[in-house]
């Protein structure tokens, strides 16, 4: 640890992709020498989301490191790519009507790149204020402009929501990667990494901990694995997580576990609403593979991200750079 | 490669951007010969949809149909349908001598697969207005060319109607099985055995 510590930032942030592409390249050959045993159909079910998930977790590595490695600026595109991806696999599940479409165009054209474009001038009083302030009444201004009464205040809340989850909340994972701290300058990829590495240790440790301990679920007709318990389990490995990490953060190890905690505690909670969400739409997944949109369950993925980040960089920004 | 090739390139991806353009082939495979598929209208996005779901490799032989009179009034309408999309032209108004259908059997008996709508103009009802009849006058002319169904879902979304700007929604385009003309099967029953394949490739609202 010592030597790591005379690292440079650049340095240690290189260091700890090679770490994390061989931990992966490790998963995907244990994962591929399973798939030639013989299984029953259940297990092959299991093996088959272990696969996809595997997969998911390269894809998420691969975009991060592309994001850290080629700056500021393709990163915050990536991410608008993504928003634009999540934001459109929200908006095919959710039911819109004629009168909607020019407040669609709005979301779409307007307010995803003007958030984007915020973020990339690092203009972080304008872009936390500018979708829950000016696109909250710009939206059903537009949508009222639409003629349409029926059903309008639904309609409205979901444009508004899908803004918030997709967009916003999305917006402020490339934001931590500009955010400049006093004792952290260049680190801003190490906290995008602890974000994402505490929140999916969080989902993970969840939902291990449902499958074993068989605890009362909180409620029911939403999730039959969320239990309090669980969630107690999911955020304690967060912070544990996250107290390990303290090295890489601006954070004492005290500050780094209680970050971890929030963060992943925002995470799974936020997993936990996208579930009750997906209920309502009738649907298991944001899109199995056999769905009638054809996504590819962008959303399922980002979830926890998009509900953690927000509430991880304000935290973040109000102790450390005041 | 030419400026229509690269015109394509681009529509196939604006439309795969917006829309995700998924091909479902539920029935049929994708596969390099004649056929003629017919599908449900909604919108004017709907030939792109179909174009943009195909395999790149069909995409040159495949041709949509397009009113003359629209798609050659001004020089871009025209230089998309001709060059681009290689369509072909039919007469709206019908003179006396002239079989509307005639372009496209000249079209069929050169090779070419087509696209056709056979409800004749663009829907807003959920369900598909009944055929007319120029299916069954083809499907009875080229008895060999597989006719394969085809539902566009959620392309209402996509551009109702009136506006100009799409709007990102996925959707997705089934190819369902081939049907043929039976023998001796009359008109209506075959158009509407035509039809009622198409809307049964539509899965149920969620």
């Amino acid at each position: 640890m010592g030597q790591l510590r005379t690292l440079g930032a650049t340095q240690q942030v290189a260091l700890l992709f090679v770490v994390l592409f061989g931990v992966l390249a490790l998963a995907s050959i244990v994962v591929f020498g399973r798939s030639f045993r013989e299984r029953d159909a259940a297990a092959a079910a299991s093996h088959e989301r272990l696969m996809r998930d595997v997969r998911a977790v390269w894809a998420g590595g691969a975009l991060f490191w592309i994001a850290w490695a080629s700056g500021a600026f393709v990163s915050t595109l990536l991410f608008g790519v993504l928003s634009f991806v999540a934001l459109r696999e929200f908006v095919t599940l959710t039911h819109t009507r004629r009168g909607d479409h020019r407040s669609l165009i709005l979301a779409f054209f307007v307010v995803l790149p003007t958030q984007y474009v915020l973020v990339g001038e690092r203009l972080f009083n304008a872009f936390s204020v500018f979708i829950p302030v000016y696109v909250f009444l710009a939206i059903p201004v537009v949508s009222a402009f639409g003629n349409d009464p029926q059903r309008f205040l639904e309609r409205t809340a979901k444009i508004q929501w899908g803004i918030m989850v997709c967009v916003y909340g999305m917006s402020h994972a490339p934001a931590l990667l500009l955010l400049d701290l006093p004792r952290a300058a260049g680190r801003g990829a190490f906290l995008v990494l602890y974000l994402v590495l505490v929140v999916t240790a969080a989902q993970l440790a969840q939902d291990a901990a449902a499958r074993r301990l068989r605890a009362r679920p909180v409620a029911r007709a939403i999730s039959r694995s969320f239990s309090w318990r669980a969630w107690g389990v999911g955020v304690g490995v967060a912070g544990a997580v996250g107290a390990l990490l303290a090295w890489s953060t601006p954070f004492s190890p005290l500050a780094a576990f209680g970050m971890g905690v929030l963060a992943g505690g925002a995470g799974t909670l936020g997993a936990f609403v996208m579930q009750a969400l997906k209920r309502d739409a009738g649907v298991k997944t944001w899109s199995g593979h056999s769905s009638v949109t054809g996504a590819v369950g962008l959303l399922d993925r980002t979830a926890p991200l998009c509900f953690a980040a927000p509430v991880f960089f304000h935290s973040v920004r109000w102790s450390f750079s005041a | 490669m030419t400026l229509p090739e690269f015109a394509g390139y681009v529509l196939a991806f604006i439309a795969r951007l917006v829309t995700g353009a998924q091909g479902h082939w539920v029935g049929t495979p994708p596969k390099a010969e004649q056929r003629i598929y017919f599908a449900n209208h909604q919108s004017h996005f709907d030939w792109v949809l179909i174009w943009a779901a195909l395999p790149r490799d069909l995409r040159g032989a495949t041709r949509p149909i397009a009113a003359r009179d629209y798609w050659t009034s001004s020089p871009l309408r025209h230089w998309l349908t001709r060059e681009v999309f290689n369509a072909v032209y039919v007469s709206r108004e019908r003179s006396a001598d002239e079989d509307p259908l005639e372009p496209l059997v000249e079209a069929l008996r050169h090779g070419d697969s087509l696209v056709i709508f056979p409800e004749g103009t663009r829907g807003h009802a959920a369900e598909p207005a009944s055929f007319k009849s120029g299916l069954y006058a083809l499907a009875q002319a080229f008895p060999d060319v597989p006719l394969v169904p085809t539902w566009i879902d959620n392309v209402q979304r996509v551009m109702p109607k009136g506006e100009v700007v799409p709007v990102p929604v996925l959707c997705t385009v089934t190819f369902g099985a081939p049907i043929a003309l039976a023998a001796g099967e009359e008109r209506r029953a075959f158009l509407d055995r035509a039809r009622a394949a198409v809307v049964a490739l539509r899965r149920e609202p969620r």
